[in-house]
């Protein structure tokens, strides 16, 4: 699991900054084709790289407010560990 | 061959051509639009030259058609317009058109004289119809209160006309009335006395009124009436009542409002007066019989011939009417052929002529790749003309610059405008358009990055591109529009990319979208999250994971420390493209060095640049992947969160060379094995290279130039290594060997101090600019940043507001407060941020990318075309 996004995102960038640039269609244009392709590729993926690396070895974590915890347990899966935890009711 | 990377190889190209084929060629040429003529004869001026006359006689077939044209947009007569652009006809049938113009012309302006007259005449007569019906009405009601008006006066009786109030114009009637009453009955006396020198016998004596009717323009009424008042001492009685409806003014076309006027006054002093001030106030007056059955013939009289006026006049304007329609027809065509003409003959003014007077001699800078194309062209011309002897195009050798011509395709033409307007090319300078294509839609993302902001400017430079022929055939001419327009592809790009660094960014409208499943996952119990108010989550245990493919969703939705964790990201992926971007500046001057054959450029320049800024900022970026890399909350000591350390701070450290304090018992002094040491090494290297890069290139050329003392024979030696010659082709290379003189004497003037101090100026330029052109980048951050954060406001300040609504009417609320979110959406978040986004990006380009390459000190190739003669002269005159 760890390995396949990096594969997948290398190899699309691949075929648009490395392959495609030698299919680019013959004619006068053959070099800016080219130019903007390997461009685009390069500076595609160096974006998703940076964002994928940034993340992933994580030193700080998300810090939640207390709704947003209960919502993302609901709707993003995940449960929170039932303790047994109930509303105190003599606060009210 | 690069089409863009590169500017064309252009030579000089001198053209000798017949003169009876001259004119056919440089039509042939013209069409082409390959060639700039040079101007032989700088000194002669504008009226000596050959061809004045024509040129003269097309400015008045121009005249003559904008005259023309103006009188068909008056009419509003739609104008063909086919798009399509006519040959330029023969010299002959100029004289054709010039007839067809005046004969045009003169009809016009004849048709337009008639219709005029008869429209003078329609207003008089429309006038006149109104004076009659008018003071019908002021003699059967008025007349006997004037009368009555004076012979009270006269016998002194204080006069009773309210009695008696006439149904018009009550209120300047009072008005004059209670100012007679208010005044001093005997100074009024008086006055009487003054203006009559009668005696006061003849007061009961019945009087005999004199009247004028006349029209007057409704807003001088007002000052025409009190000057009659004053000038008149209050003996004249005016009835005046509006003419509804407009009357047109035949001089210049506009309604105008008028009132008919009637003046009753008594004795010929009063007459006169009256009739100067009617002068002076440019009222018509007109003659008015007194009989009511007079009146009645007269009236009927007007009325008939009104209407043999009216059939006149639409007559008239039917004739101009199909003499405008048939005009329109041709109008545009017409526009063209002149101007080609025109174009034509200001083009053989720059030629010269030769001593025989049989040949005209031009000399014009061509691209080489087109001189088949040229000559082919030439002949088509010279066949056209039925000359029998060819033109004959010479390529001449040349010391000076030849312009820069980059060939550019609707796509590439905005991004070679953009370089453009920076400054054009060098002579087959690189060209950094190419680049651009990618690079300028790419920075503008990284600041603009946004899904559904990049969605909305793509879709409108889509919208743009598709619609592109109908858009352009309307030629608008908005400014704002044309900039916009000319942009489309531009536009376009940087929607897209946008679109990519915003699905990058997570980012939508300030939400985020969660695809892939965000890689953070809760590990808390239920108590924990109920008892506390807000949670950090731990990297060491809750981010099993990696998002694959952007920012994780999680930080959206983490306000308190969202911020914190991408400014660390955006600020390093902004010095990361920040130095590729510049690390590929200097490698594109590598090309440049090259193909000027610059070897000492290369060496004195190019590398110790490369080591510069590799060494120093480049590793700056190896230590953000490093630090990505080998830091882990999940980490044991020497690799954990406590000894992740700053990446600036180390950098700076590495320059002063100071060791970083250990921020910890159990962290490592350095990020890995050999820092310290390989980090004095990269400082070292690269200050060592600041020398080389002041000091290497003059000493070289020092030496060089005392060899060249020795062995002044040898110019050729030093060819290949001169910067300034490298770039001319190998005729002018050896041209420039076979005339020292010529090719050098402008380098041997350049003195060795000036030598050494724009070395200097160049190196500290570049040291310096290393720095703050690093800093610089992190512009990217900053607009990224800002741009995201006001997205986040206007959802929660607005947005927010309405989806919070409940109740039917919420749904009315959500509504309304949607179109405001919409709108400032769209009006600040892309048009403005766009705006600023855009700037920034030319700023990067032009300051931080182009200075590590780019002289731009070339002139643009501006050949004569008609398409843009045709284009230009078309935009100035709407």
């Amino acid at each position: 699991m760890g390995a396949l996004p990096i594969i997948i995102c290398t190899a699309i960038f691949g075929v648009v900054g490395i392959v495609l640039p030698f299919v680019a269609p013959k004619g006068p244009n053959r070099g800016i084709v080219q130019c903007v392709l390997i461009l685009t590729g390069v500076t595609c993926w160096l974006f998703w790289l940076c964002c994928y690396m940034a993340q992933m070895n994580p030193l700080i974590g998300p810090k939640l407010h207390q709704n947003t915890i209960l919502i993302m347990a609901r709707e993003w899966g995940g449960p929170l560990i039932d303790d047994g935890w109930t509303p105190k009711e003599e606060e009210h | 061959m690069g089409s863009l990377f590169r500017s064309e190889e252009m030579t000089l190209c001198q053209l000798f051509l017949q003169s009876e084929a001259a004119y056919a060629c440089v039509s042939e040429l013209g069409e082409l639009g390959l060639v700039q003529f040079r101007d032989l004869n700088p000194d002669v001026n504008a009226f000596q030259r050959k061809f004045v006359n024509e040129v003269r006689r097309c400015d008045e077939m121009e005249r003559k058609l904008r005259y023309l044209e103006k009188e068909i947009k008056k009419d509003g007569i739609p104008m063909l317009d086919t798009g399509d652009s006519p040959e330029a006809p023969q010299p002959r049938e100029m004289i054709d058109l010039e007839a067809t113009f005046e004969k045009l012309e003169n009809e016009l302006r004849e048709v337009n004289q008639n219709a005029e007259a008869l429209k003078r005449n329609y207003l008089e007569l429309t006038e006149l119809k109104h004076i009659l019906r008018k003071t019908q009405v002021f003699f059967d009601e008025t007349a006997p209160d004037y009368q009555d008006m004076l012979v009270n006066r006269f016998s002194q009786l204080n006069p009773s006309f309210h009695s008696r109030p006439s149904k018009y114009d009550i209120r300047t009637l009072r008005v004059k009335f209670t100012k007679s009453q208010m005044a001093d009955s005997h100074r009024e006396e008086e006055q009487l006395n003054l203006l009559e020198d009668g005696p006061r016998g003849q007061q009961q004596q019945n009087l005999k009124l004199g009247f004028v009717a006349g029209v007057i323009l409704r807003e001088r009424l007002p000052a025409f009436e009190r000057m009659l008042w004053r000038a008149c001492r209050g003996n004249v009685f005016l009835r005046q009542a509006m003419i509804e409806a407009p009357l047109e003014d035949p001089s210049n076309g506009d309604n105008v409002y008028k009132s008919v006027f009637i003046i009753f006054f008594q004795g010929d002093q009063l007459k006169t007066r009256v009739k100067k001030i009617c002068e002076g106030f440019r009222a018509t007056l007109y003659p008015c019989p007194e009989a009511p059955a007079d009146r009645r013939e007269m009236a009927m009289g007007v009325m008939t011939r009104i209407e043999d006026l009216n059939t006149v006049l639409g007559q008239t304007q039917d004739h101009r009417h199909r003499v405008l329609v048939a005009a329109a027809k041709n109008l545009k065509n017409w526009f063209v052929k002149v101007r080609k003409i025109k174009a034509i003959y200001h083009t053989l003014n720059l030629f010269n002529l030769d001593v025989t007077q049989k040949c005209l001699i031009a000399e014009c800078w061509v691209p080489v790749l087109d001189i088949e194309t040229i000559q082919v062209a030439l002949r088509r011309g010279t066949e056209r003309s039925g000359s029998s002897v060819p033109p004959i195009l010479n390529r001449m050798e040349t010391f000076e610059d030849p312009p820069t011509y980059n060939r550019t395709n609707k796509f590439t033409h905005a991004f070679q405008a953009l370089i453009n307007a920076y400054g054009v090319a060098s002579y087959r300078e690189m060209n950094p358009a190419p680049y651009t294509i990618i690079t300028f839609p790419f920075l503008f993302a990284v600041m603009f990055g946004d899904l559904g902001h990049g969605t909305i400017m793509a879709l409108f430079g889509l919208w743009m591109v598709l619609k592109e022929k109908p858009l352009a055939a309307k030629k608008s001419d908005n400014e704002i529009w044309n900039i916009f327009f000319g942009g489309r592809y531009i536009i376009f790009l940087m929607g897209v990319f946008s679109m990519y660094t915003g699905f990058i960014y997570n980012d939508i409208f300030s939400k985020s979208l969660n695809i892939f499943g965000s890689g953070w996952h809760l590990s808390y119990n239920t108590s924990t999250v109920m008892e506390n108010k807000a949670l950090q989550l731990d990297p060491a245990y809750d981010a099993p994971r990696t998002y694959p493919i952007g920012m994780d969703p999680v930080w959206q939705v983490a306000p308190l420390n969202k911020i914190i964790f991408q400014n660390a990201y955006k600020m390093k992926i902004s010095i990361i493209f920040g130095v590729i971007h510049m690390i590929f500046g200097v490698v594109v001057g590598l090309f440049n060095h090259r193909f000027f054959k610059n070897k000492r450029a290369i060496y004195c320049e190019f590398i110790p640049q490369m080591i510069f800024l590799i060494f120093l900022f480049f590793y700056m970026t190896l230590l953000m992947w490093i630090k990505w890399i080998r830091f882990s909350a999940q980490n044991p000591a020497p690799y954990s969160v406590h000894c992740a350390p700053s990446i600036l701070i180390t950098f700076i450290n590495m320059v002063l060379f100071k060791t970083s304090p250990l921020i910890n018992e159990e962290c490592n002094e350095w990020m890995f094995w050999g820092q310290g040491v390989l980090q004095k090494f990269l400082v070292l290297s690269a200050l060592a290279c600041i020398p080389v890069m002041l000091l290497a290139k003059p000493l070289l050329i020092m030496q060089e130039r005392k060899k060249a003392l020795h062995q002044p024979i040898l110019p050729y030696s030093t060819d290949g290594q001169d910067g300034e010659n490298g770039g001319l082709n190998p005729q002018t290379q050896t041209a420039a060997a076979a005339a020292p003189a010529g090719g050098h004497g402008h380098e041997e003037q350049e003195e060795m101090s000036e030598i050494f101090i724009h070395q200097g100026i160049h190196t500290i330029e570049y040291v310096l600019g290393s720095v703050s052109h690093t800093a610089s980048y992190l512009r990217l951050w900053a607009l990224s940043l800002a741009h995201a954060q006001l997205a986040e406001v206007l959802w929660n300040m607005v947005l927010k507001m309405g989806l919070t609504m409940s109740g039917p009417m919420g749904g009315i609320g959500l509504w309304a407060i949607f179109g405001f979110w919409a709108s400032l959406t769209v009006s600040i978040l892309v048009l403005m941020e766009g705006l600023s986004a855009f700037l920034h990006t030319l700023r990067l380009h032009w300051v931080e990318f182009q200075s590590k390459f780019y002289a731009g000190q070339g002139y643009a190739f501006t050949p004569f075309a008609f398409e843009a003669i045709l284009d230009g002269g078309g935009s100035t005159e709407d």
